[in-house]
């Protein structure tokens, strides 16, 4: 009877060392290749979508990239001024280059403010115990992003012309 | 000719050192807070029926002449309604005390005195009372320059203050600097970036509705950078309080103020 119980307990131990493995695993999601100042392979592999990626993109405890950037396609009431203007953003950089700016922009350049939005949890300083272990988008978040960005066709400036 | 390649060459020199040093950039002038408000939000500052600080100042003139357990109370030692508060001494908080051989923000001074001159039990930290206190006697400075000294005892104190406002923390992996020296005046979504002086706290807070001080607001910083946070009578903090209060030497007190 003993023996039974004794091998229940170590099954419920077993149990909720497998979960807290689970709970671990975002430190081995963020594993990439980085070649140069992109990343040439989608993250794990992913396919993005470009109608995910735009909500992402306004959601405000997601992207939220409208704080820093400007989208000129987006009507939304106010656009940030610190980074850079997204319009036709796919002209000027490559779908592996965007990539690594989202993943993680402090590989590009160190100072920038741009939080890595997959960059490492081992890598943060100080998180809160709220967000511990995770990452501020998932893989497929990103590369929703990344395929949101690449579906910008030059229209607005086109229409211009 | 010769003038000008030596012009040249200085400003070389000068790109040269902000690509070494990008974390030290050069700061023209100081700007209140203050500037960075809507006509709306000033008129209500200026105004001391609509500014809410004002009430809890009455609170905090209520707090300076209740007794305490040995049946004195504040204005014992300094006057009916702080008559014999010096702004000059008010405006150069957080300094070194002689006695604690330690640096005291002014809340801390007002946990002195309630503490060893009034013989009352300690407040906690996020209590009204000591806001309200401290709101009162820092608006009897209203308009004196900042003044913090930062040489002798004061200099290890100030150093970790500095270290800590150029250190990155939580998720966001921003520190203090980036968006307070380097990106001041731009559009975060809709709020214009400010240079992130103290000359205004405790002040009133237009997004949360309700009156803070230093901490409490250090506090929400961390939580929008998804970081864990400090106690606010941590030592962290405290450095980054005489930091904050150092850089914005010269600018008026405006407490209270209202702030985004």
């Amino acid at each position: 009877m003993i023996f039974k119980e004794n091998i229940l307990i170590t099954l419920v131990i077993f149990m909720v060392l497998s979960l807290f493995k689970n709970s671990y695993a975002a430190e081995d999601m963020t594993n990439y290749l980085m070649t140069g100042d992109s990343i040439n392979t989608p993250l794990d592999g992913l396919t993005g979508k470009p109608e995910r990626g735009q909500a992402l993109f306004r959601n405000q405890n997601k992207g939220n990239c409208l704080a820093c950037h400007q989208l000129s396609i987006l009507k939304d009431a106010f656009h940030g001024t610190i980074g850079p203007s997204l319009d036709q953003v796919s002209q000027r950089l490559t779908e592996a280059q965007i990539r690594l700016r989202i993943t993680d922009m402090k590989q590009v350049n160190p100072y920038s403010i741009m939080p890595g939005f997959y960059r490492s949890p081992k890598k943060i300083n100080r998180i809160s115990p709220l967000y511990e272990n995770s990452t501020i988008l998932t893989s497929q978040e990103v590369e929703d992003i990344v395929s949101y960005l690449m579906s910008l066709k030059p229209n607005s400036f086109a229409e211009q012309q | 000719m010769i003038t000008l390649r030596a012009f040249r060459y200085s400003f070389l020199n000068l790109v040269f050192l902000f690509t070494l040093f990008p974390s030290t950039p050069l700061r023209a002038e100081l700007i209140s807070g203050y500037e960075f408000l809507s006509n709306q939000a000033k008129d209500m500052q200026n105004d001391d029926f609509q500014n809410p600080g004002y009430l809890m100042i009455e609170k905090g003139l209520e707090v300076y002449n209740t007794r305490g357990e040995n049946e004195k109370s504040c204005n014992h030692c300094h006057g009916n309604n702080g008559e014999k508060f010096t702004p000059k001494s008010i405006a150069q908080f957080p300094k070194f005390h002689n006695l604690l051989q330690a640096p005291v923000t002014l809340r801390d001074q007002i946990q002195f005195c309630w503490d060893k001159r009034l013989d009352n039990f300690p407040l906690l930290y996020d209590d009204t009372d000591l806001l309200a206190l401290e709101t009162m006697i820092r608006n009897k400075a209203y308009g004196e320059k900042v003044n913090v000294d930062t040489s002798g005892e004061m200099q290890p104190y100030y150093e970790a203050g500095k270290k800590f406002y150029f250190t990155r923390f939580g998720q966001m992996d921003m520190n203090c600097s980036q968006c307070h020296d380097v990106y001041t005046g731009r559009m975060l979504r809709g709020q214009k970036l400010s240079q992130g002086q103290t000359n205004g706290f405790p002040l009133f807070r237009l997004e949360s509705q309700k009156m803070v001080n230093l901490p409490q607001r250090l506090r929400e910083c961390f939580h929008s950078l998804r970081a864990q946070t400090f106690e606010q009578d941590s030592n962290e903090f405290r450095n980054l309080e005489i930091y904050l209060n150092a850089r914005g030497n010269g600018l008026k007190i405006e407490t209270p103020a209202i702030r985004y």
